[in-house]
């Protein structure tokens, strides 16, 4: 009985859906994998595009981040998107591009505000076409409980020798954790570790760009350091690291109860919800070196279906998109996504507000695996989940995690089988 | 009866069984071995590759090495539910066919309960039991005074596969027991009751009288779950992610199926290898049950009452 009422309400459900799917010109659908931010899109971003275009009722549709690439391409084949698609960073995106499911953006006034580097990530390799306006990147580094520093009498650590000796001091004090990060979901090992602190060995941009023309290997120091750096941290991450999750590693630290969190700055928002005294200090520098870099990495687009059946709104809502209006209320209103474009943005938020700064004193670089390097079998950002949560948990030596990227690599990538 | 008539009936009644099932399952699986014979070009029209996508499947180690990664895992999955979920569905099965056992609707429904369940709701609540900073396992165990077999075991590579398969048998043993139950329920009381009068205790009526009669649903219930486990994905899905981790050590088919044709984060989706994927799968259900059917079912001996 009661299952039968669950199927009536699903299908009631799925026909609502259906009917807002086919809904009249004028109304806008935005596919987006950010359903942690829907509550922000209803209240603050969509009313402040309908006050000045009070004609065009938009919606915010969001899918879980795990399901959305699937989820899209079927809605996309099956001809039931949305107008407006949220993009991925480049090859999802591209791909989409070229099966012409997604429209140029080159005609849009505000492309003007964006440059080059901020519209790498959904242009053609030729150069030639826009398809997505960039809206927000991410940047990486540490986010720190301040009460525990204060207790413990610990100040930000700059170079690495520091950084192993404030986690040293807060192991040998035994209440918290020293370093939250768990291996379970391995993107976490990739994502806030990999990439967090690699730039730093591989010198951002040259080393990224070194891989991708083949002058560079995986199986170089900088490659190889930054995994033996890893490998150091599995001691310093708390009791059955190995089975913890991302979720456990967010209530871990918004609980009080771990000290150095290693982080996208996205979590600022999730952190400020459970009321953490927080800091943030971007990924220390190994001895020797001069220059710091950070992963400031182009992560979300927003385009539209080139199919959809409403393309004029489209184009007002993402020229919108691109104006400094925007900007401004998604830089605040998303604490931990700053805009791409060169508009004027001013981030109230404090923590926010540190992660951008060091945009002015170290170079950024972007997820060396994004660009061009993901696109053979085996895929590289996978397998850098893999060995990445491997190199931790301590299953496979430095050498073995950087030798088996490479071999991948070199497998189909014709510039690194020289 | 006129002929005319009696095909008119027989229509009636087949055709809307044919109809959803060569809607809802012939036309895709014939589909799915259509395309696992055509190659993928980005940006191009798909071309006819013959069996070139089995060749690459089965002789490139990019491919073979995740391909034969996952079906060992997949082997051990099953072998597993077959040596401790269905002797565990018998043994509740006897159990509550006893005559002087009570509350035994109490008993039957607790224990299908699982079964019912959304596995996203299974995984997530084994999750939390489990977990090594919030789980009620740990504290369950250091209390028994056994602490030190507690470990993160969905993070390692030697427990990960081990425990999910455990979770999966917690899940479905209740199929098993009703199906076994049932069986148990339609012998005949005169049997038993010869058997009482014959001298025989509880012990030796089921072995000697009850096992016999009950052999060919057992049948049934290792095929169903051979092509259940060989179908299996969506308990590793919410329990370790697609990745299947760590490093690929609780990867079955139905993740590895759901990478390649879905893709993930980075990797896109490739709808002629995953169909390749799909067919090597059906392929193999196949044979495992076609096994079953002439080498097993034939020589069963069906008592008739």
């Amino acid at each position: 009985m009661l299952k039968s009422v669950t199927k009536i309400a699903a299908l009631a459900a799925l026909g609502v859906c259906a009917m807002a799917a086919t809904a009249s010109a004028g109304d806008l659908v935005i596919e987006s994998w950010r359903n942690d931010d829907a509550a922000i899109w209803k209240d603050q971003i969509i009313p402040a595009f309908q006050k000045g275009h009070p004609g065009i009722n938009v919606t915010f549709s969001p899918t879980a981040p795990k399901e959305y690439n699937a989820a899209l391409n079927a809605k996309l084949e099956g001809g039931t998107a949305g107008d407006i698609i949220t993009c991925r960073p480049f090859d999802a995106s591209l791909e989409l591009f070229n099966k012409g499911y997604l429209a140029s953006v080159n005609d849009l006034p505000n492309m003007k505000n964006f440059s080059d580097v901020a519209k790498a990530a959904w242009t053609t390799d030729d150069n030639k076409t826009t398809f997505c306006v960039p809206m927000g990147a991410v940047i990486h580094g540490f986010i720190y409980n301040k009460d525990i520093f204060k207790e413990l009498s610990l100040a930000e650590p700059k170079t690495e020798a520091d950084f192993y000796a404030v986690l040293d001091k807060i192991k040998a004090d035994g209440k918290y954790t020293p370093l939250v990060m768990g291996t379970k979901d391995q993107w976490e090992a990739a994502t806030m570790g990999f990439q967090n602190i690699g730039p730093n060995y591989w010198h951002g941009e040259d080393g990224r760009k070194g891989l991708i023309d083949g002058t560079q290997k995986f199986t170089d120091a900088p490659y190889v350091d930054t995994f033996k750096a890893l490998a150091k941290w599995g001691p310093y991450m708390g009791d059955g690291y190995k089975a913890q999750a991302y979720p456990d590693s967010q209530n871990l630290f918004g609980l009080g109860k771990g000290a150095i969190y290693a982080a996208g700055s996205w979590d600022i928002s999730t952190f400020h919800a459970q009321n953490v005294n927080m800091g943030a200090f971007p990924p220390p520098v190994p001895a020797g070196a001069k220059d710091c870099y950070i992963s400031d990495h182009t992560d979300i687009g927003i385009g539209m279906n080139a199919k959809g059946k409403n393309t004029a709104d489209a184009k007002v809502f993402l020229d919108w998109i691109g104006s400094e209006e925007f900007a401004n209320i998604f830089a605040n209103a998303l604490p931990g996504f700053y805009p791409l474009s060169n508009a004027k943005v001013e981030v109230k938020d404090e923590v926010a507000q540190s992660f951008v700064s060091w945009r002015g004193q170290c170079k950024s670089t972007i997820r060396d695996s994004y660009q061009i390097l993901s696109r053979g079998t085996p895929n590289m950002e996978n397998e850098l989940w893999t060995v990445s949560a491997n190199v931790i948990n301590g299953t496979q030596t430095p050498e073995d995690a950087a030798k088996q990227i490479q071999d991948g690599l070199a497998k189909w990538y014709k510039p690194q089988q020289k | 009866m006129s002929r005319a008539h009696y095909w008119r009936v027989l229509a009636f009644f087949l055709l809307p069984a044919v109809l959803v099932y060569s809607a809802f399952s012939v036309y895709p699986l014939l589909a799915t071995i259509v395309d696992s014979f055509y190659l993928r070009h980005p940006g191009a029209p798909e071309t006819f590759n013959g069996l070139g996508n089995f060749y690459t499947l089965l002789g490139d180690t990019t491919w073979s090495k995740p391909f034969w990664n996952a079906f060992g895992n997949n082997c051990l999955f099953f072998l597993i539910h077959m040596v401790v979920q269905n002797p565990i569905g018998l043994a509740l099965a006897a159990l509550l066919s006893l005559p002087q056992l009570r509350l035994r609707n109490t008993y039957r429904t607790l224990i299908f309960m699982p079964t019912m369940l959304s596995v996203v709701v299974i995984g997530f609540v084994w999750q939390l039991i489990l977990s090594p900073l919030w789980g009620v396992w740990k504290s369950f165990l250091v209390a028994l005074h056994l602490g030190f077999l507690f470990g993160p075991y969905l993070g390692q590579e030697h427990t990960a596969l081990l425990t999910i398969s455990l979770i999966s048998v917690w899940q479905f043993v209740g199929i098993p027991m009703i199906l076994i139950y049932t069986a148990l329920l339609a012998i005949p009381d005169e049997l038993v009751d010869a058997a009482t009068v014959d001298g025989l205790n509880q012990w030796q009526t089921f072995f000697h009288v009850k096992l016999p009669l009950i052999w060919p649903t057992i049948g049934l219930v290792s095929v169903l779950t051979f092509v259940n486990n060989f179908n299996a994905f969506d308990l590793v899905y919410v329990m370790e992610g697609a990745l299947a981790g760590p490093n690929y050590s609780s990867d079955i088919m139905g993740t590895l199926f759901y990478r390649t044709f879905f893709g993930n984060q980075l990797q896109l989706g490739d709808k002629t290898m995953g169909s390749t994927i799909a067919t090597m799968m059906f392929l193999f259900i196949l044979v495992g049950v076609m096994i079953y059917l002439f080498l097993i079912q034939r020589r069963m001996q069906r008592y008739s009452f």
